[in-house]
């Protein structure tokens, strides 16, 4: 049996504490987005690691070239072809400028009387390799950043507009987007390069030409299921306008979509403009990439290796990097991934 | 599905199209005429040749002869190899580059597979770290340096096959090797996310749940329903076979479509170009579509029209 309220004294209620927050408080401190995508790129060992050699290969592509006493285009032909030889090391009998010259060990140094150090030798024109090595990472990296930018650029404005406008225009949009995607982007570029004098900008204009489809997709395909979502309603009916909610609400929520994806347009310019300058119509010399510099090494590869693996393994370096470093990136910012 | 199919073949025909015009009207704007020495013609000498190509026509009746002679199977003829016609350059050297790519496809696949089912039998073992790092390791390394290496290493020092040569099956092992690397590394990690992602579904666990062993549940359970989406990466595995065939040809000294091509682009023979170009790019759509028709057929899942994949 109940009592009703008249019989239960007045005295025995108390009111309810007006501040009840405490329960909802959250114990640890909130994380934005980009803090929590940092936390889980942390943990990936891989993807730190990587993070510290590229940043020392960009610093050394920076400051490596005027770190040697010699110049980059400066051509000596007295002194060509000498092995590596580096100070302090050359006691320890590895990098002290032996090369085998038809099966005998020759030091080119000694002969020709040279007292200087080429920490990774000279090529046939005897120019310092080391030099050339991080003037060419340079151009490497200049044109796989703009590619990347440019990229990124046209594929999310041309994904932000045909996945937010939607319909007709997003139809039109897209079937042109499919009919270029159905031509195979190597094919373009080397078109493109048979027509433009093949230099740093016209490399890089030709691999943008179907470089930014992949990025217009996937933007697309966010902006699709992002914008009939709850809060973009709740914004739209607070009467936010068409560029708010873009710039706003939509483009910080494809940020990690965006940066995933610019991360692997990187290393694949640098292996296109390597793979371009490989078979002949890449840059032109006197100008140094590290395609260009393998594909001058190649030539000599079997009497003086050192001229082509140098840069093979800096640019190894910097494709392997850039790889983890995305996939480490696309695990921290794919929700699917999340745990 | 008819419906779907008539549609990709009408956008394959415009993209072919397209591309075909395209490399056309470059090779009317590129400076300079196709003929060697030409300074040395008399003017009419010029004027026959030009007559003999119908390079006196105007460009638009060249354009359509040029069409109507693509839609024949008539490439045009090259203007360094003592005038044969390209079509005929193409199909004499077809064979190599198809079987090497073919050979890659196989060995790679079947290769990349294995690794990628390891690796998610024995997560987070070293196995998977192996198999992953191998993965990452082949999909970054350009083709060209593997190559060289492995000709350098193998060829050179070690002299156990043959450096660069075309006679018989030990000279294509090297390229094969070479080409192969990229789909055993995309092969790889496709089929260990696929793999993990099926070993964690409901009828895996029935599977195990009903006593079955562990290999049992793996292979004749996860691994066929795992590999049916490894069909779509068949496609981006087409093209980095095609461009890795270019330079691994090169570097071979292998007498198929890839060498031919950067033969060409350095001599300047543009109608071998152009004809290969469009070649490789029928090749490439056709391959996609078929990927995708395929698809279609074998997992009826997959919602081919209409669906919007984000």
């Amino acid at each position: 049996m109940t009592k009703s309220a008249e019989e239960i004294e007045k005295h025995r209620f108390a009111p309810a504490p007006q501040q009840n927050g405490d329960n909802e408080r959250i114990a640890k401190p909130q994380l934005s987005f980009s803090k929590d995508a940092w936390l889980r790129v942390r943990k990936n060992k891989g993807a730190l690691i990587s993070l510290v050699v590229l940043a020392l290969v960009v610093l050394m592509a920076i400051i490596g070239p005027h770190l040697s006493p010699h110049d980059g285009y400066e051509q000596d032909v007295t002194r060509n072809n000498l092995a590596p030889r580096i100070q302090g090391l050359e006691k320890l009998g590895i990098f002290d400028g032996t090369q085998k010259i038809g099966g005998e060990e020759v030091n080119k140094y000694d002969d020709l009387n040279v007292d200087d150090y080429y920490w990774f030798g000279t090529d046939s024109l005897g120019r310092d390799l080391f030099t050339r090595t991080w003037l060419g990472t340079r151009v490497s990296l200049y044109i796989a950043l703009l590619a990347a930018v440019i990229d990124m650029l046209i594929g999310v404005i041309y994904g932000l507009i045909s996945g937010f406008r939607g319909g007709r225009v997003d139809n039109v949009m897209q079937r042109i987007l499919e009919v270029l995607s159905g031509i195979p982007n190597l094919i373009v570029v080397i078109l493109m390069l048979l027509i433009l004098n093949p230099g740093i900008l016209s490399i890089t204009i030709a691999m943008v030409i179907t470089g930014w489809i992949g990025m217009a997709r996937v933007v697309r395909g966010q902006v699709l299921k992002l914008k009939d979502q709850e809060y973009i309603l709740a914004s739209r009916t607070l009467g936010a306008k068409n560029n708010r909610l873009l710039f706003k609400h939509l483009l910080p929520n494809l940020s990690g979509v965006i940066i995933i994806n610019t991360m692997f347009t990187i290393p694949s310019a640098i292996f296109f403009e390597a793979f371009l300058s490989f078979i002949g119509i890449g840059l032109q010399a006197p100008e140094a990439s590290l395609g260009t510099l393998i594909s001058d090494g190649y030539k000599t590869f079997q009497f003086l290796p050192h001229l082509m693996v140098i840069p093979c393994i800096v640019i190894c370096i910097i494709l392997i990097t850039c790889n983890l470093i995305g996939d480490g990136l696309r695990d921290a910012f794919d929700p699917k991934m999340r745990d | 599905m008819a419906k779907y199919i008539t549609k990709r073949i009408i956008f394959l025909v415009i993209t072919l199209f397209i591309i075909a015009s395209v490399t056309f009207f470059l090779m009317k704007f590129l400076p300079g005429t196709p003929f060697q020495n030409e300074e040395k013609l008399s003017v009419e000498q010029r004027e026959i040749l030009n007559e003999k190509y119908g390079l006196d026509q105007p460009v638009p009746v060249q354009y359509a002869n040029y069409m109507i002679n693509i839609v024949k199977g008539d490439l045009g003829v090259s203007f360094q190899f003592d005038n044969q016609s390209v079509t005929h350059l193409l199909a004499n050297r077809v064979g190599p580059s198809l079987q090497l790519g073919f050979q890659a496809m196989l060995i790679g696949t079947i290769i990349g597979v294995l690794l990628g089912v390891l690796a998610a039998m024995f997560q987070n073992t070293w196995i998977d770290y192996g198999s992953t790092f191998l993965a990452v390791f082949g999909k970054s390394i350009p083709s060209f340096v593997f190559a060289a290496l492995l000709q350098f290493v193998i060829g050179v020092k070690l002299g156990w096959l043959p450096v660069a040569s075309w006679d018989g099956f030990s000279s294509s092992i090297m390229p094969t090797i070479a080409l192969a690397i990229f789909p055993i590394a995309t092969a790889a990690r496709f089929m260990r996310t696929e793999l993990i992602d099926v070993l964690g579904s409901d009828y895996i666990t029935l599977a195990k749940a009903k006593g079955n062993s562990r290999m049992e549940v793996s292979f004749k359970h996860a691994v066929r329903n795992a590999l049916i989406p490894l069909i779509t990466v068949l496609g981006p595995m087409a093209v980095g076979l095609m461009t890795g065939s270019m330079v691994v040809e090169q570097i071979f000294a292998i007498p198929g479509i890839g060498e031919q091509f950067v033969k060409s682009i350095q001599t300047n023979d543009f109608p071998i170009i152009m004809g290969t170009t469009l070649f490789f790019a029928f090749l490439l759509t056709v391959i996609i579509l078929i990927i995708d028709i395929l698809y279609g057929i074998i997992d009826p899942r997959i919602r081919l029209a209409g669906g919007d994949k984000s």
